[in-house]
């Protein structure tokens, strides 16, 4: 019949198409957190330019999504803006994969408000009482009178986790936090909310004229201190410890790896991927952009 | 169908029952075995794939029970009512949050059910004003050019990607609202609530003017013949006949709006708490799971918790959508006498 040629011809182009898609050598996907999604693509794209063999494919997500993905096997490299759990290993090695921990960047998590807000400091146990649901007005901390409308992230986020370790101390979060897709969702949010207060990596909130970012006191008797200088993060007090919600950024691998993935992860904790670290605006590891030893991992 | 004719007319009551049998095949039953044979298939292709609709539902709805009932054998039933916590003085207190990462997880399903209807009833109520007096005016009022350019643009909101009226609630009527009314939260479930019955509008306003346009033409012509005017024949003949299909498409938009999930992830807040002032943050089913269920691990209790409520969700649109139709099918029945 006359429908039978251009069918065949289209069924062979579709198979043609189908077996010529992975042409390219190395395939490199990483999965994970949203804190790092932007430095991972920056660095996947300087990495590429160099290296045109290799393919790097980078998605957001989450750091428990990347952490799951590394487990279900579904990813290469998963990044996570938070250790890897006891149970997350366990699960892992009861599929087969025993994940290799890399230390590739820091990141102060800062806690911002409106700019209206006349807040300018918090101390841990302030914001610790905020976000727990103890404390729920502005006049209890310092500010005018308001309710305090709080900002948080999914539960599958690194960056929650984080939060809820070292500055709930583990408690649960109070059930009217609203809970937001990315940090640039609660960037977005707080800016339009004079209420409001949030937290995420800091490189998210440093550019916006419409937040500002809180100084942070350890205690109620220790200097307030900004993660920023000049507008840009502050290294120092990050890796002194000074500032105290700071974090290590990793990148998880399924194991031993590859060629290709191990030129990838050295190239990152080396110079060059490090001034791409730096100039993201996030903290690059101590010590590697002043020419000295890069950090073992 | 003259073949068969001719042999059921001179034959005994025996032969008749084996006559009818031999059913001319649809077509004509003209001479050619290929193409009998061609007909046969694909008769048995259409009615395997009316079959596989009916397999795909079983399917999904084994798959999600399977995983969704596993969570009723980990995690006690009482905990899908509330859980309960010390407070800070040592007293035993019960708390409803769906709270599964914590040190003690919480799998209330209250506030995820409260919130989905707390999107939904709304949704339904504003669209549900709008999309009947569209369809009214669709069926009754308007003139054919006008229908047939108002309708194109009416399913053209059904076009709308709901992610993109997700972004807008989000970025824009948001701040639009809480400037307008100053409720505390920015993202509510009105504003969810909203976006839904964009989305919601045409569905009730098509069914609606099919319900309108299968009222026989007996009983508008009667309406006027005792002397109504066209007002009062929609008003109290019209519609009231119609009622039932009005009544099944605002079942089956509430059902559509009890599944949507884009626009309530992004403008709702996902705050789960349990409230009926539409003005506060709310977590539905649908966007708990969406946000969720990617970062589980599989077959762990946070995922076979999710499956549970995705069974829930399941169950409910289903329900509502089957008591849609057969309210429908009633109407139909009556109208056919």
């Amino acid at each position: 019949m006359t429908t039978r040629r251009p069918m065949r011809i289209g069924v062979l182009a579709v198979a043609a198409l189908a077996l010529a898609a992975p042409a390219r050598a190395a395939n490199i996907t990483i999965k994970g957190s949203d804190t790092m999604v932007i430095l991972a693509q920056r660095l996947a794209e300087t990495y590429m330019k160099k290296n045109p063999a290799i393919t790097i494919q980078v998605t957001g997500g989450g750091s428990g999504t990347g952490i799951a993905a590394l487990i279900n096997k579904t990813t290469n490299l998963a990044n996570s803006s938070r250790p890897i759990k006891a149970e997350e290993i366990a699960k892992a090695n009861a599929n087969g994969v025993d994940p290799g921990e890399y230390r590739v960047a820091l990141d102060a998590l800062a806690v911002v408000v409106h700019k209206d807000n006349a807040l300018k400091e918090l101390s841990l146990q302030q914001v610790n009482g905020i976000y727990r649901g103890d404390i729920n007005d502005w006049s209890e901390v310092g500010g005018a009178p308001g309710r305090i409308v709080r900002y948080c992230r999914e539960s599958n986020s690194g960056t929650y986790v984080f939060f809820k370790e070292h500055v709930l101390q583990n408690g649960d979060y109070a059930a009217d936090c609203q809970t937001m897709p990315g940090t640039s969702a609660v960037a977005e949010a707080v800016s339009r909310d004079r209420s409001g207060i949030g937290y995420g990596g800091v490189a998210y909130f440093a550019p916006l004229a419409a937040v500002r970012i809180l100084s942070i006191k350890k205690t109620e008797t220790a200097p307030a201190v900004l993660p920023l200088k000049d507008g840009r993060p502050n290294n120092e007090v990050v890796w002194s410890g000074e500032y105290p919600i700071a974090r290590w950024l990793y990148m998880y691998t399924t194991g031993k790896p590859s060629a290709d993935e191990k030129a990838y992860l050295d190239w990152i904790v080396g110079p060059e991927g490090q001034q791409v670290v730096s100039d993201i605006e996030y903290v690059p590891l101590k010590g590697v952009l002043d020419g000295k030893k890069p950090a073992v991992h | 169908m003259v073949e068969g004719g001719s042999l059921m007319a001179g034959t005994a009551p025996g032969a008749l029952r084996t006559a009818s049998l031999e059913m001319p095949r649809a077509g004509g039953g003209r001479p050619g075995r290929r193409r009998g044979l061609g007909e046969a298939a694909i008769e048995l292709f259409l009615r395997m794939n009316g079959w596989v609709a009916v397999m795909l539902i079983a399917l999904i709805f084994v798959f999600l029970f399977k995983e969704g009932v596993q969570a009723l054998f980990s995690i006690p039933l009482s905990d899908f009512l509330g859980t309960t916590v010390t407070d800070y003085r040592g007293n035993p207190k019960v708390v409803r949050m769906w709270q599964p990462v914590s040190e003690l997880p919480k799998y209330s399903l209250l506030p995820l059910v409260c919130g989905s209807f707390l999107v939904a009833f709304p949704a339904t109520l504003i669209a549900g004003l709008f999309g009947v007096a569209g369809g009214i005016y669709l069926a009754e009022l308007a003139s054919t050019r006008t229908r047939e350019t108002l309708k194109p643009f009416i399913e053209l909101l059904a076009g709308i990607p709901t992610v993109v009226i997700g972004f807008l609630a989000l970025a824009t009527l948001g701040s639009v609202l809480q400037g307008l009314l100053g409720t505390t939260y920015r993202l509510n479930a009105f504003l969810g609530a909203l976006g839904v019955s964009l989305v919601i509008v045409p569905v009730i306003t098509s069914l609606t003017e099919d319900a309108l346009r299968a009222v026989p033409d007996e009983l508008r012509v009667a309406a006027y013949g005792l002397g109504a005017t066209r007002a009062q024949m929609i008003a109290r003949v019209t519609v009231p006949a119609a009622v039932s299909g009005i009544a099944a498409a605002l079942i089956l938009g509430m059902g559509r709006a009890l599944g949507e999930t884009m626009i309530v992830l992004m403008a709702t807040g996902n705050a789960a708490l349990i409230t009926l002032n539409v003005f506060s943050s709310v977590r539905t089913m649908t966007a708990t799971i969406a946000a969720e269920l990617g970062a589980v691990a599989q077959g762990g209790e946070q995922y076979q918790a999710l499956f549970l409520v995705g069974s829930l969700l399941f169950t409910l649109t289903f329900t509502m959508n089957l008591i849609a139709e057969l309210v429908l099918e009633r109407m139909r029945r009556r109208l056919t006498l």
